[in-house]
């Protein structure tokens, strides 16, 4: 038996997420090899490949594979799925994107953002926003599964880890592969990053969110920035702070945007609907100020203080 | 062009679900239903493909029972032109409703599918991707904008830390994230006469595809609520106790 992980990356590291995917790998105590795909994959394979607990990497480099399409990707898997019984990956936008793609090209029926493995093919997955828990179990013979990473704790390195006993500082090994043919009825045109000197959002130690009760992108900026910058903070918001247009699409915490579980989450503003605490209920320590007492948000915070954020946020940046 | 919208019937995203007594499963009994808000963004870019003259003609289907035809009334009423109910008992999971979909795309011939990012009730996110994959068309997930273009349709997609914007050959499948547009109200005089539009029933069993379920619900129970807090009374208070936490620097 081998297991599989699809890695994100973007030609320069490994998505954090990759090492948390190798650590829900081990439940099998099987070998665990890493896919990774691109057209300039040689610094990020040899990072897959100083990972605790990989046992091999499977490079996929041609220059079509520059964005990583849907189609060219879960080709890939496709093609190499046969050598496995299990294919991870972190469920993020960018393998929800892929692997229900090839999870139907291979007949398989996936199961996305996994909480906990229970036993081989028995699953605990959330559905309604988090509001409940369910436990599934797959007859298929492939089993083709998001990670909800943050769940679990990230494999270290074989370098960084010298006073590991079971650490041999060897590197696993790192084979090429044929890629398919391109699928180029698809074709990439642009994209746009959002600038930001701050750290990103999904590993972030500390994460500020902005609700729409900042009142315009000024002051949403004005406000949080400051202690954001005192805090080594990212900034996220609340559905409708995005769509009211004060912070970056991209910056959605929720059930439709993206789950964080920093050390510390600081909810200012925000109500705490069920879609917005599915995105933040498994961060460290949550602390939420809002001027409503019965503010739902206050049912998931560690620290509630009750007050006009225009004064608070301005009185706790200058304490720090 | 012919567009067609797939449609999924859920509990109203404003319902806490609760569970069966017995553990087995989520009871939604009696429960407020309603279009999977998702799909209703995939309706309006439908709706206004055909005000911009590209779309000729919109079909929505959805999967289940007689009751789904709530949905497709619905979708009627914001201006879909005809609505499939694709009738089973079934427990639908992804997948089966994918291979589903494709036989209704098959026998339709769209040139434009348009379905919801992710459904809210289970949260899966699969079944446009999984019908591209069926299909072998492009796929653009997570669209936030869209522009068709004769033979092509451009999709700027909503990704970590940004957007992508793809160029798909059509047929194309479109998963249609909440920014993509704000759906329309539903005017009561257009539910009147979405009554008069038709609704085709087939049965799911007259496609020669396998629906069953391959994932089998074994429990169901609530998560554990976090950690009751403690309120604080000023800032002060609150940065003593965040000082109290190892590895929280402030
Ligand atoms: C299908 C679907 C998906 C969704 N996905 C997401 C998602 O991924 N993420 C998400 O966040 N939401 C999501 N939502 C929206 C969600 O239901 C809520 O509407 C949203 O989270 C509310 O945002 P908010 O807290 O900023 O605004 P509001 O609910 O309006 O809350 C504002 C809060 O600010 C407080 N406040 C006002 N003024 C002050 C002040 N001066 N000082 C202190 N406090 C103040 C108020 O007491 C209130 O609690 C989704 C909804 C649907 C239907």
């Amino acid at each position: 038996m081998k297991i599989l992980i699809l890695a994100e990356h973007d030609g320069k590291q490994l998505s954090p997420a990759v090492y948390q995917v190798v650590t829900a790998a081990q439940f099998w105590n099987a070998p665990v090899e890493i896919l990774v795909a691109g057209s300039n994959t040689n610094t990020v394979a040899k990072q897959a490949a100083a990972i605790t607990g990989v046992a091999r990497v499977i490079q996929a480099e041609a220059a079509h594979l520059a964005h990583q399409l849907a189609e060219d990707v879960a080709n890939i898997i496709v093609q190499v799925a046969g050598d496995y019984q299990v294919i991870l990956a972190a469920h993020s936008s960018f393998s929800r994107n892929i692997v229900p793609r090839a999870a139907a090209l291979l007949d398989v029926a996936m199961i996305s953002d996994v909480l906990e493995i229970k036993a081989d093919h028995t699953y605990v997955r959330s559905v309604y926003a988090g509001d409940i828990l369910t436990t599934i179990q797959s007859i298929d013979a492939l089993q083709i599964v998001t990670i909800h990473s943050s769940n679990f704790t990230a494999a270290k390195n074989t370098e960084s880890n010298n006073t590991d006993v079971n650490n041999t500082g060897a590197q696993a090994e790192i084979v090429s592969i044929e890629v398919p043919e391109p699928f180029t009825i698809t074709r990439w045109v642009s994209e746009t990053r959002s600038l930001s000197d701050r750290p990103a959002l999904t590993s972030a130690k500390v994460v500020i969110t902005g609700g729409r009760s900042l009142g315009s992108a000024e002051r949403f900026e004005e406000l949080l920035s400051p202690l954001a910058s005192k805090l080594g903070a990212a900034l996220g918001a609340t559905r409708a702070a995005v769509d009211a247009g004060f912070a970056p699409n991209d910056t959605q915490v929720g059930q439709t945007g993206v789950v964080v579980a920093p050390e510390l989450y600081i909810a200012v503003g925000v109500s705490g609907a069920v879609q917005h605490t599915y995105g933040m209920k498994d961060s460290k320590i949550v602390v939420a100020i809002n001027q409503d007492p019965d503010a739902p948000i206050f049912q998931v915070a560690d620290y509630g203080l009750v007050a006009d954020l225009f004064e608070a946020i301005p009185e706790l940046t200058n304490a720090i | 062009m012919k567009v067609l919208i797939a449609v999924k019937r859920v509990v109203d995203y404003n319902i806490k679900v609760r569970i069966k007594s017995d553990g087995s499963d989520v009871d939604i009994n009696g429960v407020k239903m309603g279009v999977n808000p998702f799909d209703e963004n995939a309706i309006e870019a439908a709706l206004r493909l055909k005000e911009q003259g590209v779309a000729t003609e919109i079909v929505a289907v959805s999967l289940g029972t007689s009751a789904n035809q709530d949905v497709l009334r619905h979708a009627l009423a914001m201006g879909a032109d005809r609505a499939i109910l694709v009738e089973s008992d079934l427990t639908l999971q992804a997948l089966g409703v994918a291979k589903l979909l494709k036989s209704i795309v098959m026998r339709e011939q769209p040139q434009l599918i348009i379905l919801g990012k992710q459904a809210i009730d289970n949260d899966a996110g699969q079944t446009g991707q999984m019908l591209a994959a069926l299909l072998n068309y492009p796929q653009a997930t997570f669209a936030s904008a869209i522009q068709v273009d004769g033979n092509t349709i451009s999709v700027t997609r909503e990704v970590d830390g940004g957007t992508e914007t793809l160029a798909l050959n059509l047929p194309a499948v479109v998963t249609a994230d909440l920014r993509l547009n704000e759906p329309r109200f539903v005017k009561l005089p257009n539910l009147m006469m979405a009554r008069k539009k038709p609704i085709e029933t087939i049965n799911a069993a007259e496609f020669a595809v396998s629906a069953e379920p391959r994932l089998k619900l074994i429990q169901v129970s609530e998560p554990s609520a976090r950690k009751a807090g403690i309120r604080v009374g000023s800032v002060s208070e609150l940065l003593s106790k965040l000082r109290e936490h190892e590895g929280i620097l402030l």
